[in-house]
Protein backbone atom coordinates (compact mmCIF):
# COMPACT_ATOMS: atom_id res chain seq x y z
CA UNK A 1 0.00 0.00 0.00
CA UNK A 2 1.46 3.56 -0.99
CA UNK A 3 2.22 5.82 1.98
CA UNK A 4 0.06 9.03 0.10
CA UNK A 5 -3.73 6.55 0.27
CA UNK A 6 -6.21 8.09 2.57
CA UNK A 7 -6.33 7.15 5.98
CA UNK A 8 -10.03 6.56 7.75
CA UNK A 9 -9.71 9.47 9.14
CA UNK A 10 -9.03 11.46 6.00
CA UNK A 11 -12.41 10.18 4.51
CA UNK A 12 -15.65 12.65 3.76
CA UNK A 13 -18.40 12.31 5.57
CA UNK A 14 -19.91 8.97 4.52
CA UNK A 15 -17.23 8.45 2.00
CA UNK A 16 -18.69 11.16 -0.07
CA UNK A 17 -15.70 12.12 -3.20
CA UNK A 18 -15.98 15.51 -3.62
CA UNK A 19 -12.90 15.33 -6.49
CA UNK A 20 -14.75 15.33 -9.46
CA UNK A 21 -13.94 12.76 -11.99
CA UNK A 22 -11.58 11.11 -9.83
CA UNK A 23 -12.29 7.95 -11.68
CA UNK A 24 -9.81 8.14 -14.33
CA UNK A 25 -7.11 8.08 -11.63
CA UNK A 26 -7.82 4.03 -10.89
CA UNK A 27 -5.63 2.01 -12.92
CA UNK A 28 -7.88 -0.51 -14.23
CA UNK A 29 -5.08 -2.24 -16.52
CA UNK A 30 -3.61 -3.29 -12.98
CA UNK A 31 -6.53 -6.06 -13.14
CA UNK A 32 -5.13 -7.40 -16.55
CA UNK A 33 -4.03 -10.81 -17.46
CA UNK A 34 -4.12 -10.72 -21.35
CA UNK A 35 -3.54 -7.73 -23.24
CA UNK A 36 -5.02 -6.73 -26.70
CA UNK A 37 -3.25 -6.89 -29.79
CA UNK A 38 -4.22 -5.58 -33.08
CA UNK A 39 -2.58 -6.86 -36.64
CA UNK A 40 -3.08 -3.88 -39.18
CA UNK A 41 -3.01 -5.87 -41.91
CA UNK A 42 -6.39 -7.35 -41.03
CA UNK A 43 -8.28 -4.33 -39.26
CA UNK A 44 -10.51 -2.06 -41.81
CA UNK A 45 -10.99 0.87 -39.13
CA UNK A 46 -14.46 -0.03 -38.98
CA UNK A 47 -14.58 1.07 -35.06
CA UNK A 48 -16.88 -1.60 -33.85
CA UNK A 49 -14.03 -2.73 -30.80
CA UNK A 50 -14.27 1.09 -29.89
CA UNK A 51 -18.01 0.65 -29.43
CA UNK A 52 -18.04 -2.82 -27.72
CA UNK A 53 -14.73 -2.29 -24.90
CA UNK A 54 -16.75 -1.76 -21.48
CA UNK A 55 -13.89 -0.21 -20.38
CA UNK A 56 -14.27 2.75 -23.01
CA UNK A 57 -10.68 2.99 -23.28
CA UNK A 58 -10.26 1.99 -27.07
CA UNK A 59 -9.26 5.40 -29.07
CA UNK A 60 -8.70 6.58 -32.45
CA UNK A 61 -5.16 6.86 -33.48
CA UNK A 62 -4.13 10.00 -36.12
CA UNK A 63 -4.36 6.98 -38.77
CA UNK A 64 -8.00 6.01 -37.54
CA UNK A 65 -6.70 2.90 -35.90
CA UNK A 66 -8.49 2.13 -32.40
CA UNK A 67 -6.19 1.65 -30.03
CA UNK A 68 -6.51 0.32 -26.32
CA UNK A 69 -4.93 2.58 -23.58
CA UNK A 70 -3.43 0.17 -21.31
CA UNK A 71 -3.56 2.07 -18.28
CA UNK A 72 -7.29 1.61 -18.33
CA UNK A 73 -7.50 -1.79 -20.49
CA UNK A 74 -8.71 -4.71 -18.19
CA UNK A 75 -8.21 -7.16 -20.96
CA UNK A 76 -11.98 -8.55 -20.76
CA UNK A 77 -11.25 -9.90 -24.74
CA UNK A 78 -14.41 -8.14 -25.50
CA UNK A 79 -13.03 -6.37 -28.47
CA UNK A 80 -10.99 -9.42 -30.18
CA UNK A 81 -14.12 -11.27 -29.91
CA UNK A 82 -16.45 -8.46 -31.47
CA UNK A 83 -13.87 -7.24 -33.91
CA UNK A 84 -15.35 -9.09 -37.67
CA UNK A 85 -11.38 -9.01 -38.95
CA UNK A 86 -10.44 -10.86 -36.13
CA UNK A 87 -7.73 -8.21 -36.26
CA UNK A 88 -7.21 -8.14 -32.23
CA UNK A 89 -5.08 -11.17 -30.58
CA UNK A 90 -5.76 -11.35 -26.83
CA UNK A 91 -1.50 -11.83 -25.62
CA UNK A 92 -0.57 -13.01 -22.05
CA UNK A 93 0.97 -10.65 -19.82
CA UNK A 94 4.28 -11.75 -18.86
CA UNK A 95 5.03 -11.66 -15.16
CA UNK A 96 7.42 -8.42 -14.29
CA UNK B 1 -43.77 23.51 30.82
CA UNK B 2 -46.70 23.27 28.61
CA UNK B 3 -47.15 19.70 28.03
CA UNK B 4 -49.92 19.81 25.97
CA UNK B 5 -53.58 17.90 25.73
CA UNK B 6 -54.51 14.74 26.82
CA UNK B 7 -55.80 12.71 23.73
CA UNK B 8 -56.68 9.37 22.59
CA UNK B 9 -55.08 7.94 19.49
CA UNK B 10 -54.03 4.72 18.02
CA UNK B 11 -49.99 4.27 18.19
CA UNK B 12 -49.87 4.42 14.21
CA UNK B 13 -51.68 7.54 14.32
CA UNK B 14 -49.73 8.99 17.09
CA UNK B 15 -46.17 8.77 15.15
CA UNK B 16 -47.97 9.91 12.09
CA UNK B 17 -49.03 13.31 14.50
CA UNK B 18 -45.18 13.25 15.03
CA UNK B 19 -43.90 13.16 11.20
CA UNK B 20 -46.49 16.02 10.91
CA UNK B 21 -44.92 18.01 13.00
CA UNK B 22 -41.60 17.63 12.75
CA UNK B 23 -42.78 18.86 9.08
CA UNK B 24 -41.45 16.07 7.11
CA UNK B 25 -40.21 16.64 3.44
CA UNK B 26 -40.31 13.62 1.94
CA UNK B 27 -42.48 10.21 2.67
CA UNK B 28 -41.91 7.11 1.06
CA UNK B 29 -43.40 4.22 1.78
CA UNK B 30 -45.09 0.70 0.40
CA UNK B 31 -48.12 -0.65 2.52
CA UNK B 32 -47.72 -3.53 4.69
CA UNK B 33 -49.76 -5.06 7.69
CA UNK B 34 -49.11 -3.61 10.74
CA UNK B 35 -47.59 -0.73 9.87
CA UNK B 36 -50.27 0.68 7.35
CA UNK B 37 -52.00 2.78 9.11
CA UNK B 38 -49.18 4.98 9.75
CA UNK B 39 -48.40 6.17 6.12
CA UNK B 40 -52.40 6.01 5.22
CA UNK B 41 -52.66 9.03 7.89
CA UNK B 42 -49.54 10.44 6.34
CA UNK B 43 -50.98 10.83 2.85
CA UNK B 44 -54.32 11.70 4.52
CA UNK B 45 -52.51 14.65 5.57
CA UNK B 46 -50.60 15.76 2.87
CA UNK B 47 -54.30 15.35 0.88
CA UNK B 48 -55.62 17.81 3.76
CA UNK B 49 -52.78 20.35 3.04
CA UNK B 50 -51.81 19.39 6.74
CA UNK B 51 -48.72 18.60 5.88
CA UNK B 52 -46.76 19.87 3.20
CA UNK B 53 -44.26 16.90 2.06
CA UNK B 54 -43.77 15.23 -1.36
CA UNK B 55 -45.46 11.30 -0.59
CA UNK B 56 -43.76 8.98 -3.34
CA UNK B 57 -45.47 6.02 -3.71
CA UNK B 58 -43.62 3.25 -4.88
CA UNK B 59 -43.76 -0.44 -5.88
CA UNK B 60 -41.66 -1.95 -3.49
CA UNK B 61 -40.34 -1.41 -0.14
CA UNK B 62 -36.97 -2.19 -1.91
CA UNK B 63 -37.57 1.04 -4.04
CA UNK B 64 -39.24 3.22 -0.93
CA UNK B 65 -35.80 2.70 1.14
CA UNK B 66 -34.36 3.69 -2.54
CA UNK B 67 -36.34 6.71 -3.02
CA UNK B 68 -35.64 7.68 1.03
CA UNK B 69 -32.01 7.49 0.06
CA UNK B 70 -32.17 9.81 -2.91
CA UNK B 71 -33.88 12.19 -1.20
CA UNK B 72 -32.32 12.35 1.92
CA UNK B 73 -29.12 12.72 -0.02
CA UNK B 74 -30.31 15.82 -2.08
CA UNK B 75 -30.88 17.14 1.95
CA UNK B 76 -34.70 16.57 2.55
CA UNK B 77 -36.04 15.46 5.81
CA UNK B 78 -37.01 11.91 5.28
CA UNK B 79 -39.37 9.72 6.75
CA UNK B 80 -41.06 5.62 6.11
CA UNK B 81 -42.25 2.73 7.74
CA UNK B 82 -42.27 -0.66 7.09
CA UNK B 83 -42.28 -4.06 8.67
CA UNK B 84 -41.99 -7.84 8.62
CA UNK B 85 -41.45 -9.31 5.20
CA UNK B 86 -41.34 -5.41 4.24
CA UNK B 87 -38.20 -5.06 6.07
CA UNK B 88 -36.94 -7.75 4.80
CA UNK B 89 -37.22 -6.79 0.85
CA UNK B 90 -36.12 -3.16 1.97
CA UNK B 91 -32.60 -5.40 3.52
CA UNK B 92 -30.28 -4.75 1.54
CA UNK B 93 -30.68 -0.91 0.87
CA UNK B 94 -31.16 -0.36 4.41
CA UNK B 95 -27.26 -0.38 4.53
CA UNK B 96 -27.34 2.55 2.27
CA UNK B 97 -28.04 5.30 4.32
CA UNK B 98 -26.18 4.06 7.20
CA UNK B 99 -22.94 3.81 5.28
CA UNK B 100 -23.04 6.87 3.22
CA UNK B 101 -24.72 8.78 6.81
CA UNK B 102 -27.90 9.62 5.20
CA UNK B 103 -30.04 10.44 8.34
CA UNK B 104 -33.31 8.91 6.94
CA UNK B 105 -35.89 8.08 9.70
CA UNK B 106 -38.04 4.99 10.06
CA UNK B 107 -41.14 2.90 12.16
CA UNK B 108 -40.49 -0.67 12.14
CA UNK B 109 -44.20 -2.47 13.37
CA UNK B 110 -42.49 -5.37 14.33
CA UNK B 111 -43.90 -8.69 12.36
CA UNK B 112 -43.06 -12.04 12.81
CA UNK B 113 -41.35 -13.81 9.36
CA UNK B 114 -43.06 -16.02 7.32
CA UNK B 115 -43.55 -19.00 7.65
CA UNK B 116 -46.31 -19.89 8.74
CA UNK B 117 -47.32 -16.69 6.95
CA UNK B 118 -47.83 -14.36 9.80
CA UNK B 119 -49.21 -10.66 10.11
CA UNK B 120 -48.60 -10.36 14.22
CA UNK B 121 -46.27 -8.94 16.41
CA UNK B 122 -42.63 -10.77 17.54
CA UNK B 123 -38.79 -9.73 16.95
CA UNK B 124 -37.91 -11.68 13.82
CA UNK B 125 -37.85 -8.75 11.45
CA UNK B 126 -35.83 -6.71 14.03
CA UNK B 127 -33.45 -9.36 14.62
CA UNK B 128 -32.53 -9.30 10.97
CA UNK B 129 -31.89 -5.49 11.10
CA UNK B 130 -28.98 -6.08 13.72
CA UNK B 131 -26.25 -4.88 11.83
CA UNK B 132 -27.24 -2.33 9.36
CA UNK B 133 -25.93 0.68 10.96
CA UNK B 134 -28.96 2.22 12.08
CA UNK B 135 -29.61 3.76 15.79
CA UNK B 136 -32.61 1.82 17.00
CA UNK B 137 -34.62 1.81 19.60
CA UNK B 138 -38.03 0.49 21.37
CA UNK B 139 -41.15 2.07 22.16
CA UNK B 140 -43.07 0.13 24.67
CA UNK B 141 -46.17 1.99 24.51
CA UNK B 142 -48.10 4.97 21.99
CA UNK B 143 -46.69 7.47 24.42
CA UNK B 144 -43.02 6.57 23.63
CA UNK B 145 -44.12 5.44 20.19
CA UNK B 146 -44.51 9.51 19.69
CA UNK B 147 -41.63 10.76 21.64
CA UNK B 148 -38.91 8.37 19.99
CA UNK B 149 -39.86 9.47 16.93
CA UNK B 150 -39.97 12.69 17.48
CA UNK B 151 -36.35 12.49 19.54
CA UNK B 152 -35.11 9.97 15.98
CA UNK B 153 -35.40 12.91 13.73
CA UNK B 154 -33.29 15.22 16.29
CA UNK B 155 -30.72 12.73 16.94
CA UNK B 156 -30.08 11.17 13.18
CA UNK B 157 -29.99 14.86 11.70
CA UNK B 158 -27.23 16.17 14.04
CA UNK B 159 -24.31 17.26 12.49
CA UNK B 160 -22.27 15.07 15.07
CA UNK B 161 -24.28 12.16 14.43
CA UNK B 162 -25.61 12.11 10.77
CA UNK B 163 -26.99 8.33 10.55
CA UNK B 164 -30.35 6.79 9.92
CA UNK B 165 -32.71 6.37 13.17
CA UNK B 166 -35.45 3.25 13.17
CA UNK B 167 -37.74 3.43 16.14
CA UNK B 168 -39.55 -0.17 16.60
CA UNK B 169 -43.10 -0.78 18.20
CA UNK B 170 -44.93 -3.95 18.25
CA UNK B 171 -47.46 -4.41 15.95
CA UNK B 172 -50.91 -4.76 16.37
CA UNK B 173 -49.64 -3.97 20.41
CA UNK B 174 -49.09 -0.62 19.41
CA UNK B 175 -50.11 0.15 16.13
CA UNK B 176 -53.27 -0.71 15.90
CA UNK B 177 -54.34 0.31 19.87
CA UNK B 178 -55.83 3.50 20.96
CA UNK B 179 -54.40 4.68 24.11
CA UNK B 180 -54.37 8.00 25.84
CA UNK B 181 -51.15 10.05 25.30
CA UNK B 182 -50.24 13.53 25.62
CA UNK B 183 -49.87 15.19 22.43
CA UNK B 184 -47.84 18.81 22.68
CA UNK B 185 -48.50 21.69 20.80
CA UNK B 186 -47.27 21.73 17.31
CA UNK B 187 -44.55 24.75 18.05
CA UNK B 188 -43.25 22.99 21.18
CA UNK B 189 -42.33 20.05 18.74
CA UNK B 190 -41.40 22.26 15.67
CA UNK B 191 -39.00 24.51 18.76
CA UNK B 192 -37.70 21.64 19.56
CA UNK B 193 -36.29 20.35 15.71
CA UNK B 194 -33.67 22.59 14.68
CA UNK B 195 -33.56 23.49 10.96
CA UNK B 196 -31.88 21.03 9.15
CA UNK B 197 -29.31 21.22 6.77
CA UNK B 198 -27.21 18.07 4.86
CA UNK B 199 -23.41 18.77 4.70
CA UNK B 200 -23.35 17.52 1.60
CA UNK B 201 -26.97 17.88 0.02
CA UNK B 202 -26.66 17.50 -3.84
CA UNK B 203 -25.92 20.73 -5.78
CA UNK B 204 -24.86 21.06 -8.98
CA UNK B 205 -22.72 23.93 -8.09
CA UNK B 206 -20.69 21.53 -5.72
CA UNK B 207 -20.84 18.69 -7.50
CA UNK B 208 -19.71 15.29 -5.44
CA UNK B 209 -19.70 11.80 -5.93
CA UNK B 210 -22.10 9.84 -3.62
CA UNK B 211 -22.24 5.76 -2.80
CA UNK B 212 -19.14 5.31 -4.64
CA UNK B 213 -17.68 1.54 -4.60
CA UNK B 214 -14.79 0.91 -2.31
CA UNK B 215 -12.31 -1.17 -3.45
CA UNK B 216 -10.16 -3.36 -1.09
CA UNK B 217 -7.51 -0.68 -0.62
CA UNK B 218 -10.45 1.71 0.91
CA UNK B 219 -13.35 -0.34 2.46
CA UNK B 220 -11.68 -1.16 5.45
CA UNK B 221 -11.26 2.25 6.17
CA UNK B 222 -14.51 3.34 5.47
CA UNK B 223 -15.61 0.79 7.72
CA UNK B 224 -13.46 2.14 10.22
CA UNK B 225 -14.88 6.12 10.09
CA UNK B 226 -18.54 4.70 9.95
CA UNK B 227 -18.01 2.39 13.17
CA UNK B 228 -16.29 5.01 15.17
CA UNK B 229 -18.98 7.49 14.17
CA UNK B 230 -21.61 5.27 14.94
CA UNK B 231 -19.96 4.97 18.40
CA UNK B 232 -19.59 8.36 19.40
CA UNK B 233 -23.41 9.01 18.70
CA UNK B 234 -24.44 7.88 21.66
CA UNK B 235 -23.59 11.17 23.96
CA UNK B 236 -26.00 12.65 21.50
CA UNK B 237 -28.48 10.25 22.14
CA UNK B 238 -28.25 10.90 25.72
CA UNK B 239 -28.05 14.74 25.03
CA UNK B 240 -31.27 14.50 23.20
CA UNK B 241 -33.26 12.66 25.23
CA UNK B 242 -32.11 14.61 28.10
CA UNK B 243 -33.59 17.58 26.84
CA UNK B 244 -36.52 15.84 25.27
CA UNK B 245 -37.25 15.18 28.78
CA UNK B 246 -36.66 19.17 30.05
CA UNK B 247 -39.05 19.91 27.76
CA UNK B 248 -41.66 17.54 27.26
CA UNK B 249 -41.75 15.94 30.83
CA UNK B 250 -40.71 12.50 29.73
CA UNK B 251 -36.98 11.05 30.06
CA UNK B 252 -35.55 8.04 28.34
CA UNK B 253 -32.72 6.11 28.85
CA UNK B 254 -30.73 3.10 26.86
CA UNK B 255 -31.31 1.27 30.01
CA UNK B 256 -34.57 1.45 31.74
CA UNK B 257 -35.13 -0.21 35.31
CA UNK B 258 -37.81 -1.10 37.28
CA UNK B 259 -37.79 -1.64 41.26
CA UNK B 260 -34.54 -2.90 40.57
CA UNK B 261 -33.13 -0.97 43.57
CA UNK B 262 -32.99 -4.62 45.70
CA UNK B 263 -33.63 -6.99 43.19
CA UNK B 264 -31.53 -9.85 43.35
CA UNK B 265 -33.62 -11.04 40.42
CA UNK B 266 -34.02 -9.40 37.11
CA UNK B 267 -36.31 -9.93 34.03
CA UNK B 268 -35.31 -8.42 30.59
CA UNK B 269 -37.60 -7.25 28.02
CA UNK B 270 -37.74 -4.87 25.24
CA UNK B 271 -40.74 -3.74 23.45
CA UNK B 272 -44.61 -3.18 24.42
CA UNK B 273 -44.22 -6.49 26.60
CA UNK B 274 -42.01 -4.42 29.37
CA UNK B 275 -45.79 -3.52 30.77
CA UNK B 276 -46.90 -6.93 31.17
CA UNK B 277 -43.75 -7.45 32.75
CA UNK B 278 -43.91 -4.66 35.55
CA UNK B 279 -47.26 -5.99 36.44
CA UNK B 280 -45.78 -9.14 36.66
CA UNK B 281 -42.76 -7.81 38.57
CA UNK B 282 -45.22 -5.84 41.36
CA UNK B 283 -47.18 -9.02 42.11
CA UNK B 284 -44.13 -11.61 42.45
CA UNK B 285 -42.63 -8.64 45.13
CA UNK B 286 -45.70 -8.83 46.86
CA UNK B 287 -44.86 -12.55 46.79
CA UNK B 288 -41.99 -11.85 48.64
CA UNK B 289 -39.67 -12.76 45.75
CA UNK B 290 -36.71 -10.00 44.96
CA UNK B 291 -37.10 -9.41 41.36
CA UNK B 292 -37.18 -6.40 39.34
CA UNK B 293 -37.09 -5.76 35.47
CA UNK B 294 -34.57 -4.55 32.70
CA UNK B 295 -35.79 -3.14 29.62
CA UNK B 296 -33.37 -2.40 26.65
CA UNK B 297 -34.98 0.82 25.18
CA UNK B 298 -31.73 1.64 23.05
CA UNK B 299 -30.83 -1.52 20.81
CA UNK B 300 -27.94 -0.05 18.69
CA UNK B 301 -25.53 1.56 19.51
CA UNK B 302 -25.76 -1.85 21.85
CA UNK B 303 -25.96 -0.08 25.89
CA UNK B 304 -23.35 -2.03 27.52
CA UNK B 305 -22.26 0.62 30.50
CA UNK B 306 -25.24 1.06 31.16
CA UNK B 307 -26.76 -3.02 30.68
CA UNK B 308 -23.76 -3.71 32.84
CA UNK B 309 -24.65 -0.60 35.63
CA UNK B 310 -28.46 -1.92 35.84
CA UNK B 311 -27.20 -5.66 36.48
CA UNK B 312 -24.44 -4.62 38.73
CA UNK B 313 -26.60 -6.69 42.10
CA UNK B 314 -28.23 -9.18 39.85
CA UNK B 315 -27.69 -12.47 40.60
CA UNK B 316 -29.78 -13.99 38.14
CA UNK B 317 -31.31 -12.36 35.20
CA UNK B 318 -34.46 -13.60 33.17
CA UNK B 319 -33.99 -12.73 29.36
CA UNK B 320 -37.23 -12.70 27.05
CA UNK B 321 -36.88 -13.12 23.52
CA UNK B 322 -39.52 -12.60 21.02
CA UNK B 323 -37.65 -14.28 17.96
CA UNK B 324 -35.59 -17.24 17.46
CA UNK B 325 -32.29 -17.71 15.57
CA UNK B 326 -32.17 -20.98 14.34
CA UNK B 327 -30.35 -23.34 15.78
CA UNK B 328 -28.81 -20.77 18.28
CA UNK B 329 -31.50 -19.66 20.44
CA UNK B 330 -32.68 -15.90 21.53
CA UNK B 331 -30.32 -13.10 19.96
CA UNK B 332 -31.36 -11.03 22.82
CA UNK B 333 -30.08 -13.12 25.69
CA UNK B 334 -26.70 -14.26 23.24
CA UNK B 335 -25.65 -10.46 22.76
CA UNK B 336 -26.27 -9.68 26.81
CA UNK B 337 -24.87 -12.81 27.57
CA UNK B 338 -21.61 -11.09 25.61
CA UNK B 339 -21.76 -8.34 26.98
CA UNK B 340 -21.99 -9.44 30.28
CA UNK B 341 -18.95 -12.19 29.80
CA UNK B 342 -15.90 -11.39 32.19
CA UNK B 343 -17.72 -8.90 34.25
CA UNK B 344 -20.01 -10.76 35.85
CA UNK B 345 -19.27 -14.68 36.50
CA UNK B 346 -21.38 -14.96 39.89
CA UNK B 347 -24.59 -14.44 37.92
CA UNK B 348 -26.99 -16.68 35.83
CA UNK B 349 -28.46 -15.68 32.88
CA UNK B 350 -30.86 -18.01 31.42
CA UNK B 351 -32.91 -17.62 28.22
CA UNK B 352 -36.42 -17.85 27.12
CA UNK B 353 -38.13 -17.30 23.88
CA UNK B 354 -41.85 -16.16 23.86
CA UNK B 355 -44.15 -14.60 22.08
CA UNK B 356 -43.81 -15.66 18.68
CA UNK B 357 -45.85 -14.52 16.28
CA UNK B 358 -48.34 -12.76 18.17
CA UNK B 359 -48.98 -15.41 21.32
CA UNK B 360 -49.19 -13.10 23.94
CA UNK B 361 -47.51 -13.42 27.10
CA UNK B 362 -49.32 -12.91 30.42
CA UNK B 363 -48.48 -12.38 34.18
CA UNK B 364 -48.09 -15.79 34.75
CA UNK B 365 -45.85 -16.42 31.85
CA UNK B 366 -43.21 -14.24 33.17
CA UNK B 367 -43.81 -15.89 36.72
CA UNK B 368 -42.91 -19.45 35.39
CA UNK B 369 -39.89 -18.06 33.28
CA UNK B 370 -38.56 -16.78 36.75
CA UNK B 371 -39.73 -19.69 38.26
CA UNK B 372 -37.68 -22.01 35.98
CA UNK B 373 -35.11 -20.49 35.90
CA UNK B 374 -34.39 -20.72 39.38
CA UNK B 375 -34.55 -24.13 38.93
CA UNK B 376 -30.61 -23.59 36.79
CA UNK B 377 -28.44 -25.15 36.69
CA UNK B 378 -31.40 -28.10 36.32
CA UNK B 379 -32.56 -26.71 32.82
CA UNK B 380 -30.62 -28.83 30.30
CA UNK B 381 -31.52 -27.23 27.34
CA UNK B 382 -29.41 -23.62 25.94
CA UNK B 383 -33.52 -22.05 26.08
CA UNK B 384 -36.90 -23.03 26.08
CA UNK B 385 -39.45 -21.65 23.90
CA UNK B 386 -42.56 -21.12 26.35
CA UNK B 387 -46.10 -21.71 26.22
CA UNK B 388 -46.04 -24.16 23.58
CA UNK B 389 -48.81 -26.84 23.60
CA UNK B 390 -47.85 -30.74 23.83
S1 LIG C 1 -9.55 -6.10 -23.80
FE1 LIG C 1 -11.52 -5.32 -23.02
S2 LIG C 1 -10.92 -3.52 -21.89
FE2 LIG C 1 -9.16 -4.02 -23.14
S3 LIG C 1 -9.47 -2.80 -24.97
FE3 LIG C 1 -10.37 -4.80 -25.37
S4 LIG C 1 -12.54 -4.53 -24.84
FE4 LIG C 1 -11.43 -2.81 -23.92
S1 LIG D 1 -13.04 -4.02 -34.60
FE1 LIG D 1 -11.25 -4.95 -35.50
S2 LIG D 1 -11.36 -4.24 -37.61
FE2 LIG D 1 -12.71 -2.92 -36.45
S3 LIG D 1 -11.41 -1.20 -35.88
FE3 LIG D 1 -11.32 -2.65 -34.17
S4 LIG D 1 -9.51 -3.88 -34.68
FE4 LIG D 1 -10.02 -2.81 -36.51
Amino acid sequence: MSAKQKGWKDLELGCVVTEPGSASSTKTGEWRSERPVRDNTKCIKCGICYIYCPEACINEDEEGYFEADLYYCKGCGICAHECPSSAITMIEEEEE
Amino acid sequence: MKKGKIVGLEGSFAIAEAVRMVNADVISAYPITPQTHIVERLAEMIADGELDAEFICVESEHSAMSACVGASAAGARVFTCSAGQGLELMHEVLYIPSSMRLPVVAVAANRALSGPLSVWCDHSDVMALRDIGWIQMFAENNQQAFDLTICAFRIAEDKEVLFPAMVHIDGFYLSHVIEDMVLPDDEVVADFIPEYEYPFALDPERPVSMGCYGPPFIYSEAKKAQEVAFESTKPKILETWEEFGDTFGRYYAPVESYKMEDASIALLTMGSIGETAMLAVDEMREEGKGVGLIRLRLWRPFPFTELREAVKDVELLVVLDRALSSGMGGPVCSEVKSALYDKREDMRIVGFIGGLGGRDITIEGFKYMVNRALEYPEIEEEFEIIGVRE
